[in-house]
Order: structure tokens, then sequence, then C-alpha cells
């Protein structure tokens, strides 16, 4: 225990220098979970803590940067027409990914983890761990030639008014990676819309995302894509949410250890493919012609209904309401993106929507709850 | 979408899953997702399932709950205990005046039986020394409270004398007398809120739980042992208390009970099996008849208070024995000694478990006390579990540690063991907001939402209270949602702050 003492030996005085304590102690209880002891009943208390929970959700995501990475790479040397190949220059790609992927993540790091000790600090309590989550969340939904100050523009604006402004971790709206992105999206549409932000690093190329052919059909789509890419992730598309194999092992992952609701994820994937299915058979346009089942391997379907859906503090918080509340996303996301030509991608939307009308979810669950006890008196 | 459209098109699609894109990355990635789905169905299907004994009995099956595995089950023979001191504790009711009036003084000597004191709001509720002998101190708390009364046992055992009564012939306001006269009313546990039932009161109904599935509890067969015929008086009492029925909550977990509670007359019989909190009498009031608001007047009671309510007619006698269990990590040899209520917890430790946390009662929702305290009254167990004062490096990094816990970022939550481990009192994270959800209703068989009624209360929102059904729980009922929260909320605390401000209203 030499680092323990090492520790206890540093700590800053809390009154003299409160903001590097509120720093220390946001570090320390990283490295050890404190001694803290029940006070009263109940005197036992399961392992699990926050940090834990976060820090699992942050372990699902580390497959998605390390591809994100070589996409990111892969995209750049396609549009130069150099090592073309998937297989071709993989340290070359991971490298090039890395130099534009590692920054946003610094920054997104720490611009929300300073402002996060700022509010700690202000507020006297301990630094909470859920923009650990938030903070990692962030780059994979952003192109990887996003703008460095816009990205900081959106991450203060994010978090500020999304979740300190609401009282911090677990008392926010919104789900706050997504407010980024949204923010983004409507200050700043030409840095993560249209056509020409999505291969990064070189100028003028044209790179298309399956999404924004699909107004014209499928056979559109296929036509610049194959379905093998677009199952891989080998398209230009944000940092994080192209491959879906990947995804599909991180959402695992969280359901294996029960961080993430099943009952959000399956009512998604169901509200999504009934959707769909509703929209086959109109068939009034091109767009709503293309197979259901397609939209699971163009945008970011996936991604936002295993991560971004089920953030616990944004979602319904009854069982019953998880199910209308997943249900719900997928359909939503499916008609923002079908009648929405502009923006096509309709999860971000689907899901703020959603995220607003959670409460109501699980009032009317609560009110059913209420109402047969208050009958029966 | 057509059959031919699919036709042409699956191909495509499983080509591209399983396509060439990436050879061996799609191998691991698809054999890691295959392995990520075969842990999730094994520890679906690995999860330990609560057993029903269904020996002709129409048992009621509670699949949520836990049994949190602690080591230091206390088992054996049932020990002669050496205590000598025994103290009443007025603050282990909650509400009643702070300052009872006293009628006895230091040098006193009383038999068992005999009146300590009453409380002053409601002058008729007595309180009775469980053991004759000397009063030897009054001790005081905050604003003069009365903290307890010691008695020094002289083992010589001496009762009041309890006068006849005919069961058959009483009125019922002459057995509530009685009954209060005798001391026992106190015995008597009145629902919602948790409080000392008043005397005018007619409660619904009487529900009566013979068996406790907290972790290490006493075997509620050895706790009656002797005391069968005592018990089936008790519930002739209690019958004719209540307009309605007495229920009893049987373990329907095991094969065999104690006759005493298999064969109990006149009373309706409930099989339960499942794991903690199944034997909570406000669980099995849930499933047989539900409190429904603040007015609805349920009374409950453990074996030990139904006997030695019994002892007054079967035993002409105030009998406060009671058997008490010794378990927890911290206990070198776990046991069950007789002795009586209120006694002093280091002679019942005798030496042992002085390195650990002492609870009196169970380890969710027992009182911390020291070598000096007493138990409190209703208390049948004492719990040494580690104190937890330490730092665990990176305790939020490795999911093999071998603790207990239901949550899944654990192999062991994964897959149950029923292999007994150590406890301690360490928190294991700190205090946060409210985060998780859905967690406290897994370990809870009750049509209840905890975690908005915790938010109901924060926010004083009474109606919603009331509503989400308060009226239903008493603090061990939602012991286990504490232990398994994420977030370190005090719920037990939140919970007594919001039935003290309905109590109050």
């Amino acid at each position: 225990m030499g680092l323990l003492d090492f520790f206890k030996k540093i700590e800053p005085d809390k009154q003299k220098s409160g903001f590097l304590h509120t720093l220390y102690d946001g570090f320390f209880t990283f490295l050890f979970v404190p001694n803290h002891r029940a006070k009263a009943r109940a005197h036992v208390h399961d392992h699990i803590d926050l940090k834990r929970t976060m820090i699992f959700v942050v372990y699902a995501l580390i497959p998605l940067y390390i591809f994100g990475m070589y996409n990111v790479g892969h995209q750049h040397y396609l549009a130069m027409g150099e090592m073309t190949g998937v297989g071709e220059g993989i340290g070359a790609k991971l490298l090039y990914g890395a130099m534009k992927v590692l920054p946003i993540y610094a920054i997104s790091m720490a611009v929300g983890l300073g402002i996060e000790f700022f509010f700690a600090y202000k507020k006297g309590h301990g630094i909470e761990e859920g923009y650990l989550v938030t903070g990692a969340l962030i780059p994979l939904i952003m192109p990887a030639s996003i703008p460095y100050w816009i990205l900081v523009i959106a991450i203060i604006f994010a978090v500020v008014l999304g979740k300190e402004a609401f009282g911090g971790t677990g008392m926010n709206v919104v789900n706050i990676a997504l407010l980024t992105r949204v923010f983004v999206f409507f200050a700043y549409p030409g840095s993560i819309s249209g056509d020409s932000v999505w291969v990064s690093g070189v100028d003028g190329y044209a790179g298309a995302t399956p999404l924004g052919l699909a107004a014209n059909g499928w056979d559109a789509v296929l036509s610049h894509f194959s379905t093998d890419q677009m199952w891989w992730g080998v398209i230009p598309g944000s940092i994080g949410e192209t491959s879906k194999p990947l995804i599909i092992l991180g959402a695992m992952f969280l359901l294996l250890s029960r961080i993430a609701s099943w009952r959000i994820m399956l009512g998604g994937v169901i509200g999504m493919s009934l959707m769909g299915l509703l929209f086959n058979a109109i068939g009034a346009n091109e767009y709503m012609q293309i197979p259901w089942y397609y939209h699971f391997y163009m945008g970011s379907f996936l991604f936002a209904i295993a991560f971004m859906a089920t953030d616990p503090v944004t979602a319904a918080s009854t069982n019953k309401g998880k199910w209308i509340y997943g249900l719900l996303i997928g359909a939503f996301g499916l008609i923002i993106r079908i009648f929405n030509p502009a923006y096509p991608e309709g999860w971000m939307l689907a899901i703020l929507l959603i995220n607003v009308f959670a409460p109501l979810m699980d009032y009317f669950v609560l009110q059913s709850n209420m109402k047969k006890r208050l009958k029966s008196a | 979408m057509s059959i031919a459209f699919l036709s042409t098109n699956l191909p495509i699609l499983l080509a591209a899953v399983f396509g060439t894109m990436f050879p061996t990355l799609s191998y691991i990635v698809y054999g890691l997702i295959g392995l990520l789905s075969l842990l999730y169905i094994a520890s679906i299907f690995s999860q330990k399932k609560p057993k029903a004994s269904t020996a002709g009995k129409n048992v009621k099956l509670l699949k949520k709950g836990f049994d949190i595995p602690v080591k230091g089950v206390p088992e054996g023979e049932v020990l002669a205990a050496k205590t000598t001191k025994f103290a009443i504790q007025p603050k282990n009711f909650p509400y009643i005046f702070p300052i009872p009036k006293v009628t006895v003084e230091v040098g006193d000597q009383v038999n068992a039986g005999d009146i300590l004191f009453y409380d002053r709001d409601n002058t008729k509720v007595k309180f009775a020394s469980p053991v004759s002998g000397k009063v030897t101190e009054i001790n005081r708390g905050a604003k003069r409270s009365i903290a307890e009364i010691v008695i020094d046992a002289d083992g010589q055992q001496t009762y009041r004398e309890v006068a006849s009564i005919n069961l058959e012939t009483i009125s019922r306001d002459d057995l509530v007398n009685f009954l209060a006269e005798n001391g026992v009313w106190p015995m008597i546990n009145q629902r919602p809120y948790d409080v000392i039932p008043s005397l005018d009161a007619v409660p619904r109904d009487i529900f009566v739980t013979t068996f406790d599935t907290a972790p290490l509890a006493p075997d509620a067969s050895k706790v009656i042992a002797g005391k069968e015929v005592a018990f089936q008086a008790g519930l002739d009492i209690l019958r004719k208390l209540t307009s309605g029925k007495v229920h009893l909550g049987l373990d329907g977990r095991v094969a065999k009970i104690s006759s005493a509670f298999a064969e109990a007359n006149g009373v309706e019989k409930h099989w339960f099996a499942g794991f903690h909190p199944a034997g909570n009498v406000g669980v099995q009031i849930h499933h047989i008849a539900p409190i429904k608001n603040g007015d609805d007047i349920v009374w409950t009671l453990g074996a030990q208070e139904v006997a030695s309510i019994g002892a007054l007619i079967a035993n002409k006698k105030y009998d406060a024995s009671r058997v008490v269990a010794i378990g927890g990590n911290k206990v070198n040899k776990p046991r069950y000694v007789q002795t009586y209520m209120g006694a002093k917890i280091g002679e019942l430790l005798d030496g042992d478990g002085k390195e650990g946390r002492v609870i009196a009662g169970d380890i969710l929702s027992g009182e911390q006390k020291d070598y000096g305290g007493y138990l409190n009254y209703f208390d049948n167990q004492i719990s040494v579990i580690g104190e937890g004062d330490y730092y665990e490096m990176f305790g939020w990094a490795m999911p093999t540690k071998k603790v207990p816990s239901i949550s899944k970022t654990y192999f062991q939550g994964m897959f149950p063991s029923t292999k007994l481990k150590d406890v301690d009192a360490n928190l294991h994270g700190e205090k946060r907001a409210f985060v998780m959800t859905g967690e406290y209703e897994r370990v809870l068989p009750m049509d209840i939402y905890p975690q908005h009624l915790m938010k109901a209360i924060i926010t004083a929102d009474y109606e919603k209270m009331e509503g989400l059904g308060i009226h239903e729980l008493s603090e061990e009922d939602i012991a286990l949602c504490e232990f398994a929260c994420t977030s370190k909320q005090p719920l037990q605390s939140i919970l007594r702050q919001g039935l003290t401000e309905l109590y109050s209203e």
C-alpha cells in the first residue's frame, strides 16, 4: 500500500485549496474505492458503484474507437486513391486515424471534465463520473473533420445547459452526447451534414454516405457501396458508428453485464422493423421502398439504440415505460429518416424527442399502479 | 416485400454479414459475439431459482429477492448464556413520547413482568421487565429522554402473578386491558408506520410470520421449540382481537416445519417460498391482503412475540425468553443462545466477535451496537461482520472478485454460487444521485416502484407517496434494495422520513 500512503501524503488541504482538493479527490477515488462505510443500516452493500457502471460502458466502446481510427484513415487514403484495399496499409490508416480521433477525444474529455470539475468544486461535492461515458460517446458521433472550436463550443453548451443547469449527473433530461451533436447540427450544419464532411484531409472530395444516397432508392446506394462495406462500416460516416458487428459486440457486452436495458434495445429494434414494414407496404417513394432490414445496414440506428437510447438517466425508468420508449424511438427515428431528406439521420432527433417524453411514459405507468391501490381502497 | 425479393436479397444480406471483407476480423468478432451471447444465455439459466417444497401445500413462490451468502451461519443446539444485565429501551418504538413515565427507581427489586414504565401519551401501554432482579441504572439520552432501564438479573427468575382469564367468555375490551396490564401490548406492531397499536383500534387483520429469511436469521423451529402450547394460546388471543382473520405466513422452502406452525388452529395459513425478503411480514401482507392506505390498520407479530402473549394464559406468567442467533463472518463460533429480551450484547457474545461491527438484528436492517449495548425489543439475532475500513485499488475495474453481488459486472453476479463469503460494512463506492433504474424492482417481490416512491418522499409529494404504496412498506422490506443500490442511497432512512411525515400529518 505504498501508493496509498503516497497519495494520502500529497492530499491538498480542503479549506485552503478547494479546487485542487476537488481535482485530487476525483483522481484519488478513480484509483482507490474510498473507505466509506455504512453509517446506519443497511450495513452491507453490493460492490457495484457508479464508477464501475460507467467504466463498463467505456469498455464496450473501445472496439469502436479502434475501428473508427482505422476507418478514418481508410476513407482518407481511399479518397486519395492510395492503398484502396481494406487490408492494405492498416498501420498507416490507424496512425492517420489516431491523429484525427485522439485529439477529438482529448478535447472532449478536457472540456467536459473541466466543466465537471469546476461545478463539483463550486457545489462542494465529489466529481461524478457521468461524463466518462458522455465524453467517450461524443467523438464517436462526430465526423473526423469537425473543427475543434465548434466541438468545444458544442460541449460547453451541452454540458452546462443540458446537465449542470439541471443539477448534474443523474438530473439531466436529455442525452448530453446527443445534445452536443444536435447543437453542432443546427448551429454549424455545414460541418456535420452534406457530402463533403465525412472524409477528412481531402479537400473538395464528396464522400456521400449511404443515407445521403438513399433518397434515390436502394439501387443508388448499392451503386456506391456494397452491403458488405456498409455492414462492416468501411464507409464515410461519423467516427464510431459505422461498424455494425462491433456495435453488436458492445451491445452484447452491455446486455451481459446488465448495464443497459434489453427492453429498450429490443423495443427499438421491433419499433424500427414494424415501421419499416409499414413504409414498405405504403411504398410511396423510393426511400420508402428500401427493404426494412436494410435500414439496419445504413446509418447509426444500431449505435443509437445500443448506446444512446439506453442511457438510464434520460430513458424511461419503469420497465413498462422502457418498452414504450424503445418502440417509439425505433419508429420515430425511421419516420424522421424517411420524411426528412435534408437530414436523413433520424435517431439523434428521435432520441432527444423521446427523452423529453420519457417522464410522461413513467407517469402513466405509475398512475396505473397508483390507481390500482386507490381503487381497492 | 415478396418472397421472391427476399430470395434474391437474402444471399446478399448473408454475404454481407458473413462476408469476406475482413476474413480474420469477422471470425474474431463473431466469435466474441457468440461467446458473449452464450455467456448471456448461460447467466440467465444459471440464476438460482427459489425452491418450494410442494408436499400437498399451496405455496406462493416469490421469484424476486436475494439471499446474501454470508459466512458464519448460526448452528447447533441452543446454548445457555451467562447473561446478567438486561435493558428495555423506549427509543425502540418510533413516535412514543421520548420521556416515558418510569414507575421504578434505581435499587428497586422487580419480578419478571413487573411494569417498568408506561407511555405518557397512552398511559395504558405498559412495558414490563423481562427478568427478575434489581433495577441498577436508568440511563438518560438527549433532552432527558430515557435511553434505557437496566435490570441486573438475580438468576432466580420469579414472575409477577398473572390473573386467570377465560378466553371463551372474556370481552374484547377486558382482553385488551389484560394484555396491556401485563406488559405484552408493545409486542404487537401496527402497520402502517410500525407503531404500538392504540388500545381502541380494531385491526382489519393480524399477520404473523413464522420464518425469517434475512441473512443469518435464526431458524424458526429452534426459536419456538418448547413454546408450542404458548404459541397456539397466543393465536387464540389474537383471534379475539381482530374483526378479520389471523394470517399465518409459513415457510414453504423446506419440507418440514415445526408442528407449532404447521398444525396451528383457527388461522389462515399461507405458505411462502423464495429468497429474502419472502419471510418479511410486509411482503406477505402484500400478497395476502395489501394495506390500502394510512387508516387501513393491521397488526403484525413474530413467532416469539405470539408465544410470549400466549404464555400469559398457557403458563400464567410473563415470558420474555428469547432464542438469539449469533452469526456473521467475524464470529468464531456461530451459535444459538437462550436468553431474555433486551440482553446485554457483550455478555451474549462472551468475548467473541471483538474485531468487527456488531449489529443487533440482521446485517440489512439491524442497528450497530457495541459490547456495552443491549438487544432491542424485537431483536432475536446478533450479526458481526467486518468493518471494511480499507481502500480498494481500482475497485471499479475487475470482474472476477468473489464477493456477494447481484451485479452482473461480476462473474459472481452472473453465475451465483451458494458458497458463503466474507462481508463488511464498506459502501464499495460513493453516494450518488439516482442513476440506474430497475435494480430495486429486481429484489423486491412486491408490485411497488421503490425508486419513484423514494423520489416522491424526497420531494414531499404526499399523494404520490400514498399512491405508490408507502403504507405497505417498512424499513426491513426495502433493506435489500439498499444493498443493491448502485448510488448508495440510504433508502431505509428516506422511507422512515416519509413515514414520519405522513404519521405526523
